[in-house]
């Protein structure tokens, strides 16, 4: 692996009542997070090309860690998103890296298809800050019940020369989706949109 | 009426593989689950609450059975801890109902665990975060494995919710060099040492 990892966290939320309501089964969402080494850590790169490999890397394991800890096949997986926060002595530019060029292929694998736009968020931060990871249906970004996130956080990270990559996976969407629009059951998935 | 209501539950693992130093054969892994409940007993003070800890055992079971699962088996764990947050509607002591259930369950599916489950408690309004201590599960002066993990959600606890925790550990700290009594050593029989 080129990626150093220090740590990886994996973290499944099941929600089974909301607001007094029983939600059966139980809506679910995984976040699986890395914590490595920034290659580029208080230096200005022009070729970002090592992060960009390491980004392609991480959409496997994270990835598939989401989808192990939810107990499904990749074809049960519904909606994804990705999000990375990058210690203070690197740059924003490095998470575009990590998150852009190459990580959706490989995470679109091992959640089987996959053919919308993978919502993303990015960020410097500190050890200790939130990561909000956005959610969106995995082939139809129009599935209004599947918008949503996740929260990820971990105290010890990042450091100064150290990024936190995260995917997220789910096999559901809201808990009590009530605002209409475009439906899991109807979208086609074909253009990634509808 | 439920007398255990579950709005959402939550499981976290964490693999760490070094923390700057040269990389251990063996990482290290750590794991914690939570359940948000109702509290019953918010708003209130009610005189008379033990009856619910009888109450949460099956709870206590199914948090330590999966985290057992989490971390590839019971001879994996070699530490453990608990907690609770309670919702601002709620009183410390609400929490402290977890101690039987939570620590019991833990024990019961981990062999050679005579180490009281250390643990933490507070009231916390919503986002709340708890740092839950671990201890080596036969000896708690076992200076190796004295750790934490940090918990919390959002969303959670709500003024008349309890967030309960359980959390077991697979070792060492990734680095450990601060010496003490080290897990090879232990004699086994009071829990302590």
């Amino acid at each position: 692996m080129k990626a150093k990892i220090r740590k990886i966290a994996v973290n499944i939320e099941e929600t089974h009542q909301e607001i007094g309501r029983e939600i059966s089964p139980p809506t679910r969402k995984a976040v699986a997070v890395a914590v490595i080494e920034n290659p580029f850590a208080n230096t200005y790169h022009e070729d970002l090309t090592e992060l960009m490999d390491i980004g392609a890397e991480l959409g496997t394991l994270l990835g598939r860690k989401c989808v192990e800890a939810l107990g499904i096949t990749p074809g049960q997986a519904e909606s994804y998103g990705k999000s990375a926060m990058v210690g203070e002595n690197g740059e924003l530019e490095h998470a575009a890296a990590i998150l852009h060029p190459k990580l959706g292929a490989p995470l679109r694998v091992e959640v089987a298809k996959g053919a919308a736009l993978v919502p993303s968020s990015k960020k410097m931060g500190s050890p200790g800050q939130v990561l909000d990871v956005p959610l969106g249906h995995k082939d139809a970004a129009y599935v209004r019940s599947h918008f949503d996130g996740i929260e990820v956080r971990l105290n010890d990270a990042p450091r100064m020369n150290e990024i936190m990559v995260a995917v997220a996976v789910t096999d559901s969407g809201r808990p009590l989706p009530r605002v209409g629009g475009l439906t899991h059951e109807d979208a086609v998935g074909q253009d990634g949109l509808r | 009426m439920h007398d255990v209501l579950i709005r959402k539950t939550a499981f976290s693992v964490e693999e760490i593989f070094h923390e700057g130093g040269p990389i251990p054969d063996k990482s290290l892994r750590r794991a914690a689950g939570l359940a948000v409940i109702e509290n019953l007993f918010a708003g209130r003070y009610e005189p008379d609450i033990q009856w619910f800890m009888e109450k949460l055992r099956p709870l206590g079971m199914a948090l330590a059975t999966r985290l057992v699962e989490m971390l590839g088996g019971a001879t994996q764990i070699e530490g453990y801890g608990k907690g609770a947050m309670i919702g601002a509607a709620g009183e410390l002591e609400h929490g402290a109902l977890w101690h039987a259930p939570g620590g019991y369950a833990m024990r019961a599916l981990l062999e050679n665990s005579n180490a009281i489950v250390p643990s933490a408690k507070k009231v916390v309004g919503v986002g709340g975060r708890l740092d839950v201590p671990i201890t080596h599960i036969n000896a708690s002066y076992v200076r190796s494995h004295f750790d934490s993990m940090e918990v919390g959600l959002n969303d959670a606890p709500k003024a008349n919710e309890m967030a309960l925790v359980l959390v077991m550990s697979t070792g060492p700290r990734i680095h450990d060099r601060a010496g003490g009594l080290a897990a090879r050593d232990i004699v086994g029989k009071d829990g302590l040492r």
